[in-house]
């Protein structure tokens, strides 16, 4: 038998970055460097400003037709809800998709065995992935918003006049943004509670566009509230720019039950990533 | 060995003293009662061993023997039922930069396919605060420089296995756990895999190899850990466990086989009959010789191969031929997993020699089933 060499270096090195900051820094490399994210980003970008501008050239062009006085009444009451409601409302799709595929691809690609043999501390290795991927969506969306709003009030702006100092827009911006933020967040933990890209893809968008229509179809007023509560119905409460009649919770209300919501399934999710089998 | 007295620090010492540790005993895998079940099925028995630095351990094993379980296990990517597993003392989620103590390559597509070489190593490097110019050395060491910027979903599995050797070594590790690394390898990735393991091992490194191929073994461990059904079967050097698990034998061709016979019975030796050479088995493997050169061929066993030369000199027979015959490393180890091959049929067991519950040991007088119902 041969003595060590000298070529090892046997006690681990100290120093150097935080781990922390060593952790986020591998979790941005991971996200920048798969198409997936590229392509979603892209999609939800698109999607957001292009539905919304759409919409806004639409309102803009039969501002004068007979029977469009609903919808202005709309358009003065609550601005920001008609200005990002079709791009955001189907945009955020792509917000969620990548959501499940930052942690589900993971698994499906076996990459979650490189990732944890060099991590085995799981509960900062999720934080870390969590952190990166919310910076991300928050950046994204943040430049995603403000030029949606931009855009859609020049459009808009021979017919009415919405700017961002009037009563409750600037909070809808701000609150659109956390929404998107926090919903990529709650997507990233149902992958993670998933494991499965297909699986964790149709059980968000579920939760986010196909369960709640449903529910407020049931009359009562305990259906009325379990509709309320639910995870993207009361998160969307804070883009608007006032509450509406009908709303059971207000605008940071509904935020912080959203908000609870997805704090429980990344709990969960953190739970069983320590105790399940990699 | 190295590092034996070092013992496992109490769970609050472990931590402050993890410096010390770590430098006394850098290589020391240990493996205590390890125990996992899934489900009904026990995958790892109570499985205890220690791998020590400097060689080339093999850990051998039927398919589903619990080989690839057991190194999850180490590596902390399942957690055991009961049992405990150590690297230089601690276990895998004590260590604060796990790439500079242990690398692994546990299976070869634990990669995102969309991602490149580079940046898979790159980002590998980053948990571990290494420079990204070490990623640069490690694709150089596996000769992966030129397609490092390619997506390693287009690579093959031999690329593929490069790569997850590249990973393994990024931290340059004191201790290497590596799963079947020639599976899917072309001859020549076969030997550059061999080579460095063994350089690896030169080094000083705890090198952990498991295979289910006797034969790779053969040549290339020093030790061998067996297991089957999740229970330690034998732990012993390669040579010693070739000859513990099974009888020798001695060929001898002669013209004068039956004194010669008779010579060897009296003295205590069994003799049968060679079915290679009556068969046609014996033209392939030596084609110069003439299978009419009206001599016979017996097989001897109890006897060493001086002791009937010498039986034969006295004799004055002739011998044409007298060749000591080590059973293969791969005969040795059906015989000693015949009973826990985990999905095998009867027909594999018969062809292993053994019936179920007889021991190799309990077979020394007698040649295994095989050679007399092919004879």
């Amino acid at each position: 038998m041969t003595a060590p060499a000298a070529t090892i270096v046997p006690a681990e090195p100290t120093g150097g970055d935080p781990v922390g900051l060593r952790l986020m820094h591998a979790e941005w490399t991971k996200i920048r460097s798969v198409q997936s994210t590229v392509w979603s980003l892209i999609a939800f970008v698109v999607v957001a400003i292009g539905f919304s501008a759409l919409i806004a050239i639409v309102i803009s062009n039969t501002w004068n037709s007979p029977g469009n006085h609903p919808n202005h009444a709309k358009l003065l009451a609550d601005p920001t809800a008609v200005i990002f409601g079709a791009g955001l409302g189907l945009g955020q799709l792509a917000i969620c998709v990548l959501g499940v595929i930052v942690i589900s691809s993971e698994y499906t690609s076996g990459a979650i065995r490189s990732s944890l043999l060099a991590v085995p501390h799981r509960i900062p290795w999720l934080a870390a992935k969590g952190a990166v991927f919310a910076a991300l969506v928050f950046v994204v969306s943040a430049i995603t918003i403000f030029v949606t709003f931009f855009l859609t009030t020049a459009i808009l702006r021979s017919h009415v006049s919405i700017s961002l100092g009037q009563p409750g827009v600037a909070k809808a911006v701000i609150g659109g943004i956390l929404y998107l933020t926090v919903l990529g967040l709650f997507a990233m933990s149902i992958g993670g509670l998933i494991r499965h890209t297909a699986g964790g893809i149709a059980i968000v968008i579920a939760l986010v566009i196909v369960i709640p229509p449903l529910v407020s179809l049931i009359p009562g007023t305990i259906a009325n509230h379990v509709h309320g509560y639910l995870p993207t119905v009361a998160g969307e409460l804070v883009a608007q720019t006032s509450q509406q009649s009908g709303d059971v919770l207000s605008g940071w209300q509904g935020f912080g039950v959203f908000c609870a919501w997805t704090a429980l399934l990344l709990a969960i999710c953190g739970w069983l990533l320590v105790r399940r089998d990699a | 060995m190295l590092g034996r007295v070092t013992g496992r620090a109490p769970e609050w010492r472990a931590r402050s003293v993890r410096e010390t540790i770590v430098a006394e005993a850098p290589g020391l895998i240990e493996a205590h009662e390890l125990t996992k079940r899934f489900g009904d099925k026990v995958a790892v028995d109570h499985l205890s061993f220690t791998v020590g630095p400097g060689r080339v351990t093999g850990f051998l094993g039927p398919n589903g023997a619990g080989k690839s379980t057991t190194m999850r296990l180490i590596c902390g990517l399942d957690r055991p039922n009961s049992g405990t597993a150590t690297i230089g003392g601690l276990t895998y989620a004590q260590l604060q930069r796990p790439l500079h103590v242990v690398g692994a390559l546990l299976e070869a597509r634990a990669l995102h396919p969309g991602r490149t070489a580079r940046n898979h190593l790159l980002f590998l490097a980053e948990t571990q605060g290494f420079a990204p110019r070490r990623v640069d050395e490690v694709l150089d060491l596996v000769g992966l420089r030129a397609v490092a910027r390619k997506r390693v979903g287009g690579f093959s599995l031999g690329m593929t296995q490069r790569l997850g050797i590249a990973a393994a070594m990024l931290g340059n590790p004191a201790v290497l756990l590596l799963d079947e690394p020639v599976n899917g390898l072309d001859p020549e990735g076969i030997r550059w895999v061999r080579t460095l393991m063994r350089q690896l091992a030169t080094e000083g490194r705890t090198v952990f190899v498991s295979s289910h191929l006797m034969s790779e073994m053969a040549v290339t461990a020093d030790h061998l850990i067996v297991i089957g059904r999740g229970r330690l079967i034998a732990e012993s050097s390669t040579n010693e466990f070739i000859q513990r698990s099974s009888d020798r034998s001695v060929l001898v061709r002669t013209p004068d086989a039956d004194r010669l016979g008779k010579l060897i019975v009296s003295a205590g030796g069994t003799i049968q009959p060679d079915d290679a050479s009556t068969g046609n088995g014996n033209a392939t493997a030596d084609p110069g010789a003439s299978p009419d050169d009206g001599a016979t061929s017996i097989v001897v066993t109890g006897l060493p191969a001086p002791r009937i030369g010498e039986l034969a000199a006295s004799a004055s027979i002739v011998l044409y031929e007298l060749t000591p015959r080590l059973a293969s490393l791969e005969e040795a180890f059906m015989e000693l997993t015949a009973d826990s091959v985990e999905y095998g049929d009867s027909t594999a067991r018969a062809a292993a020699g053994n019936q179920p519950g007889e021991l190799p040991s309990e077979l020394p007088s007698e040649r295994p089933s095989e050679e007399r119902s092919m004879s």
